[in-house]
C-alpha cells in the first residue's frame, strides 16, 4: 500500500463465537497519519475486528503489531499502553460522573484523586485549546447533549495518550453540523500525526474524510482502495457482493383521500417534559410521508401518541373520517381495528417477543383474529401455514417459522414484522425506522415493499433518523426538532438544507 | 420528659442504631459496586453467631469478633461466587443465604452448645464492655452537656465509636480515592470501567469482602456488645431495617447515618411509647412504631418524597456485549 511508515499492522485475525466465524484470516495496515475507513453491513464482522484491536476480545490466530513490532492485546490495558484508544458506539461514560470524573477514570494516578484531578484539568484545558474539544469540565454527563458526550470519549482516549483513534460509528447519534465539527477534529488530529480509524456504513461520511477505506463482508476483508481512486457505488458493491441500488425507484406518487389527520397533538414522556408540541399533520391515500430528525426531538412520542400507546395531553386525531381523542388512554388494538398498522421503532422492545418462535410473533397483536382461533384455544396449523407464506413472500431466512425470533438476523427480524403488519392490509401505516440494524440488501427488499404499499393506495407514514433513506423514499418530508415540525419539504430537498432544519435552523426564514 | 429520659432514649438510639449503621454501610459497599444484597440479615446473623460462640469458648471478644467477621466473609463470597462469577439472580441468592444462616445457626448451636440455639452467656473479657471516657465522672453534674457526654456519649462500646467512625471514613473512600470513584463507576456503568481497564470481577469482589467485614461488626456488636451471647434469630429484621436505611438514604454515606440514627430512634422511642395513650386512638401499638422505618421507606421509594434513585447498574450481572 506505499511506502508510508504503518502505524497497526493486523495480521492473519481469525476470530469465533461459537458456529459462527466473526472474523476470518483478516489482515490490514493503517499507515500512519491517515484515516481509514471501515465498512461493511452490520454483522459483517467490523465491530468484533475493532473489540479486538482495543482487547476486549482475543482473537483465535493472528497477530498484531503496533509501530512495527508485535503487541499482545490481551486487555484494554494493553491497548491503552500500546497507544490504541477507542470511542465507542454506544458511550462508555459514567452519566453522574463529571467530565473530570469520566476522563479520569481508570487513569487516575494515585490512591487518592487530588493530584490526579488537577492533572486531568490542566490536560483538558490544553487539548480544549489544541483541538477546539472545550467541554466544561464540572459538568453531569447526563446533562450534555449527546455531540458533547462523544467529545469526552475522545477527551479520554486523548488523555490516555492515544496515537491510534478507534471510532465506531460516531456520526449515529449526531446532527450534520456536529458531524462536520468531528470530521474537522479528526483531521486536525491528523495533522499532528494521530492515526485514525473509523467505522461507519454511511458511504458518503467515507468518501468525504478518509484516506483509505477497507470493505469487510461476512467477516472477511475483501478489499482495501485509497479513497481517492474508489466510489460510492464500487464500495457498496464490495460490501454487498452485488450491485444495490441505493435510490429507491418510485413513480409519481398520486395523493388522494386523506386518511389520517393530526391536530395540535402535544404529548409529555414519562417525566412530563414537553416532547411533542403542538404538531398537525395529514397523511394521505397514496403517499409517503417521512419525518426526518435527530434522534430524540420527540419522534418516538409522536408516533406512540398517534398508534394509540401513549398518551397526549391535547390534540386530536381524525383516523379514516373518524374523530378520535389521543388524550384518552390509548388502545392500540383499537387503532388496529380502524385500519391502522403499526411497525415500531425498535422491534426488540416493542415488536417482537424475542424468544418466542417466528409463527407466534408472525400474529402478535393479532392473535384474537378468528383465523388463528379453534374455539378457545389457538390454531397452531393455521398460524404455522400462514407464517410460512410470510416467510416466502417476504424471503424471511431461515425459513423455518418453528424457530426462535432470537436466532434471525436483524434484517429477518424486522421483516417478520413488516409482513405482520403489512399484509393486515391497512389504510394505514406507520413505520418507525423500517430499517434500522438491517443490512444493505435487506434494505432495498424493505424499501421497494414500502413504496409498492404506497402504490397500492396506502398512507404511509415514516419516521427515521437516516436522512438518506427519508429522502429516497417519502414524496413530502416534515422535519422535527424538539418537538416541533419546524418545516416540510419535497422529495427533492437538499441534505444540506434538511440537515439545517434537523438541527433547528431555518434556512429560508433566515434569509428573510 | 426530663433531662434523663431524654439522655435514656438518646444513649439507647445509639446502640440501637450502631448494628443498623455497620450493615447499612456494608450494604453501601456492595450495592454502590452494583451487587444488591438483600442478605445483609443472614450475614449478620452468622456473624454474631459465629462470633459469640468463639467468644464463649476462647473467652476473648476480639476472637469473637475475628470470627464473626471471618463468617460473614464467607458468606459474602458465596453471593459474590453466585451474582458476580456465575452471574446468577442477586436476589434469589440473597435470600437463600438468609435462609442458610437461619438454618445454620440454629443447628451448630444446638449440635454444640445444646441451650436450644443459643450460645453460653458472655461475661468479662468474652464480651466489649462500655468504654469510659476521660472525665465522663467529674463533669457529669455539669448542667445539659454533662449528662450528655457522661450518658450518650461516654460509657459505649468501641464498636459504637468503630461504627460511626466508619462513616467520614466511608465518605472519604467513596468521594476521595482512586478505588471509590472506580467503586461508583462500576455500580454505574460496568462497561465504562471494563474499557478503561480495570476489572469489573475484582472490583465487585473487594466490594462484596468489605461489607462481609462490615456485616460482622454488625453481627458481633450484636451478641458480643449489645447482649450477652447469641439467641436463635437475634438479628429479628435489623438487615432488612438496615436495607431500607440505605435506600432511605439515597446511597449515600452520612445520610445513611442520620436514617440508623432515625429508625433506631423509633426502636428506641417504641419501648417507651407502649404506655403512652393517645385520645381517642388509645395506647400507641408498638408494632406501629416498629414498622415505621418501613412504612417510610415505601413512601420514599414510591417517589412521595424526594427520589431514590438505585446504582443503575445495580442487580444486573456484567457480561460482555458482543
Amino acid at each position: 500500500m506505499g511506502m508510508a511508515e504503518p502505524a497497526i499492522e493486523l495480521i492473519g485475525i481469525d476470530k469465533r463465537f461459537g458456529a459462527v466465524r466473526a472474523n476470518r484470516d483478516i489482515s490490514l495496515t493503517v499507515e500512519k497519519g491517515t484515516i481509514h475507513g471501515i465498512i461493511g453491513e452490520n454483522g459483517a464482522g467490523k465491530s468484533t475486528l475493532m473489540s479486538i484491536i482495543y482487547g476486549f476480545y482475543q482473537a483465535d490466530s493472528g497477530e498484531i503489531r503496533v509501530g512495527g513490532n508485535r503487541v499482545e492485546i490481551t486487555d484494554p490495558n494493553a491497548a491503552i499502553a500500546a497507544g490504541i484508544g477507542m470511542v465507542h458506539q454506544h458511550f462508555m461514560l459514567v452519566d453522574n460522573f463529571t467530565v473530570v470524573e469520566n476522563v479520569m477514570l481508570g487513569a487516575e494516578q494515585s490512591g487518592l484523586l487530588n493530584s490526579g484531578i488537577a492533572r486531568v484539568r490542566s490536560e483538558l484545558k490544553r487539548l480544549e485549546r489544541e483541538h477546539a474539544l472545550d467541554v466544561d469540565p464540572d459538568a453531569l454527563i447526563e446533562d450534555l447533549p449527546v455531540g458533547l458526550q462523544q467529545r469526552v470519549e475522545i477527551l479520554k482516549a486523548l488523555y490516555r495518550g492515544a496515537d491510534i483513534l478507534i471510532l465506531d460509528e460516531p456520526t449515529g447519534v449526531l446532527t450534520p453540523a456536529e458531524a462536520d465539527h468531528l470530521f474537522n477534529v479528526l483531521r486536525q488530529l491528523r495533522e499532528e500525526g494521530k492515526t485514525i480509524i473509523l467505522i461507519t456504513h454511511k458511504l458518503r461520511e467515507v468518501m468525504a474524510i478518509t484516506d483509505h477505506v477497507s470493505v469487510m463482508r461476512q467477516g472477511e476483508m475483501v478489499a482495501t482502495r485509497k479513497t481517492s481512486e474508489t466510489s460510492v457505488a464500487e464500495l457498496a458493491e464490495l460490501m454487498v457482493g452485488r450491485r444495490v441500488l441505493l435510490t429507491v425507484e418510485k413513480g409519481e406518487a398520486k395523493p388522494a383521500e386523506t386518511r389520517l389527520t393530526v391536530d395540535n397533538l402535544t404529548v409529555k414522556d414519562s417525566r412530563g417534559v414537553t416532547m411533542v408540541n403542538d404538531v398537525s399533520l395529514q397523511l394521505r391515500a397514496g403517499e409517503i410521508v417521512g419525518i426526518a430528525g435527530v434522534a430524540g426531538n420527540g419522534q418516538s412520542q409522536l408516533l406512540e401518541a398517534i398508534t394509540g400507546i401513549r398518551r397526549a395531553v391535547s390534540g386530536r386525531i381524525t383516523l379514516n373520517g373518524e374523530a378520535l381523542d389521543p388524550t384518552k388512554p390509548g388502545d392500540p388494538r383499537e387503532m388496529r381495528r380502524r385500519g391502522m398498522a403499526h411497525v415500531p421503532e425498535d422491534r426488540h422492545h416493542m415488536g417482537l417477543v424475542l424468544p418466542f418462535e417466528q409463527n407466534e410473533n408472525a400474529i402478535l397483536g393479532y392473535q384474537d383474529d378468528k383465523a388463528f382461533a379453534k374455539g378457545p384455544l389457538l390454531d397452531l396449523d393455521a398460524m404455522r401455514a400462514d407464517a410460512r407464506e410470510k416467510i416466502a413472500a417476504y424471503d424471511i431466512r431461515p425459513a423455518d417459522c418453528r424457530l426462535k425470533t432470537a436466532n434471525f438476523s436483524g434484517g429477518n427480524q424486522q421483516k417478520i414484522v413488516l409482513a405482520r403488519e403489512m399484509e393486515r392490509d391497512p389504510d394505514v401505516l406507520i413505520i418507525g425506522q423500517p430499517t434500522r440494524g438491517v443490512d444493505v440488501g435487506a434494505i432495498e427488499f424493505i424499501h421497494k415493499r414500502i413504496v409498492a404499499m404506497r402504490d397500492a393506495g396506502k398512507a404511509i407514514l415514516v419516521v427515521s433518523v437516516e436522512l438518506d433513506e427519508i429522502r429516497a423514499l417519502s414524496d413530502r418530508i416534515l422535519v422535527m426538532f424538539a418537538g416541533r415540525i419546524v418545516g416540510e419539504r419535497g422529495p427533492d430537498a437538499s441534505e444540506g438544507e434538511l440537515g439545517l432544519l434537523m438541527a433547528g435552523i431555518d434556512e429560508r426564514e433566515a434569509a428573510e | 420528659m426530663d433531662l434523663n429520659t431524654v439522655v435514656d432514649i438518646a444513649a439507647s438510639t445509639i446502640r440501637v442504631s450502631t448494628p443498623l449503621l455497620f450493615a447499612a454501610l456494608a450494604g453501601l459497599y456492595s450495592e454502590r459496586s452494583g451487587i444488591f444484597d438483600i442478605s445483609l440479615e443472614g450475614k449478620m446473623l452468622i456473624a454474631a453467631f459465629a462470633s459469640a460462640a468463639l467468644a464463649a469458648t476462647s473467652g476473648s471478644a476480639v476472637l469473637g469478633l475475628l470470627a464473626g467477621i471471618l463468617a460473614a466473609v464467607v458468606f459474602s463470597l458465596i453471593h459474590g461466587l453466585a451474582s458476580i462469577t456465575y452471574r446468577g439472580n442477586q436476589i434469589v441468592s440473597g435470600v437463600a443465604i438468609n435462609f442458610v444462616a437461619a438454618g445454620l445457626t440454629m443447628i451448630l448451636g444446638q449440635a454444640w452448645f445444646s441451650q436450644g440455639g443459643r450460645t453460653p452467656t458472655l461475661f468479662g473479657a468474652s464480651r466489649f464492655a462500655p468504654i469510659h471516657l476521660p472525665f465522663a465522672d467529674a463533669v457529669r453534674d455539669v448542667p445539659v452537656l454533662g449528662p450528655i457526654y457522661s450518658g450518650v456519649i461516654s460509657g459505649q462500646s468501641i464498636l459504637v465509636y468503630l461504627a460511626f467512625l466508619t462513616v467520614p471514613f466511608t465518605w472519604w473512600v467513596l468521594f476521595r480515592t482512586r478505588f471509590g470513584l472506580r467503586l461508583r463507576a462500576v455500580g454505574e456503568n460496568p462497561a465504562a470501567v471494563d474499557t478503561a481497564g480495570i476489572s469489573v470481577t475484582w472490583l465487585r469482589y473487594r466490594a462484596v469482602i468489605i461489607c462481609g467485614v462490615l456485616t460482622g461488626f454488625a453481627g458481633t456488636y450484636l451478641s458480643v456488645a449489645q447482649a450477652a451471647g447469641f439467641t436463635r434469630d437475634m438479628t429479628a429484621g435489623r438487615g432488612y431495617i438496615a436495607l431500607a436505611a440505605l435506600i432511605f438514604a439515597n446511597w449515600k454515606p452520612v445520610p445513611v447515618m442520620f436514617a440508623c440514627l432515625l429508625f433506631g430512634f423509633l426502636d428506641a422511642a417504641s419501648f417507651r411509647m407502649q404506655s403512652v395513650e393517645l385520645p381517642l386512638i388509645g395506647p400507641i401499638p408498638g408494632q406501629a412504631i416498629q414498622a415505621l422505618p418501613y412504612v417510610l421507606t415505601v413512601i420514599l421509594l414510591a417517589g412521595f418524597v424526594g427520589r431514590a434513585t438505585p446504582p443503575k447498574a445495580g442487580g444486573v450481572p456484567y457480561v460482555k456485549e458482543r
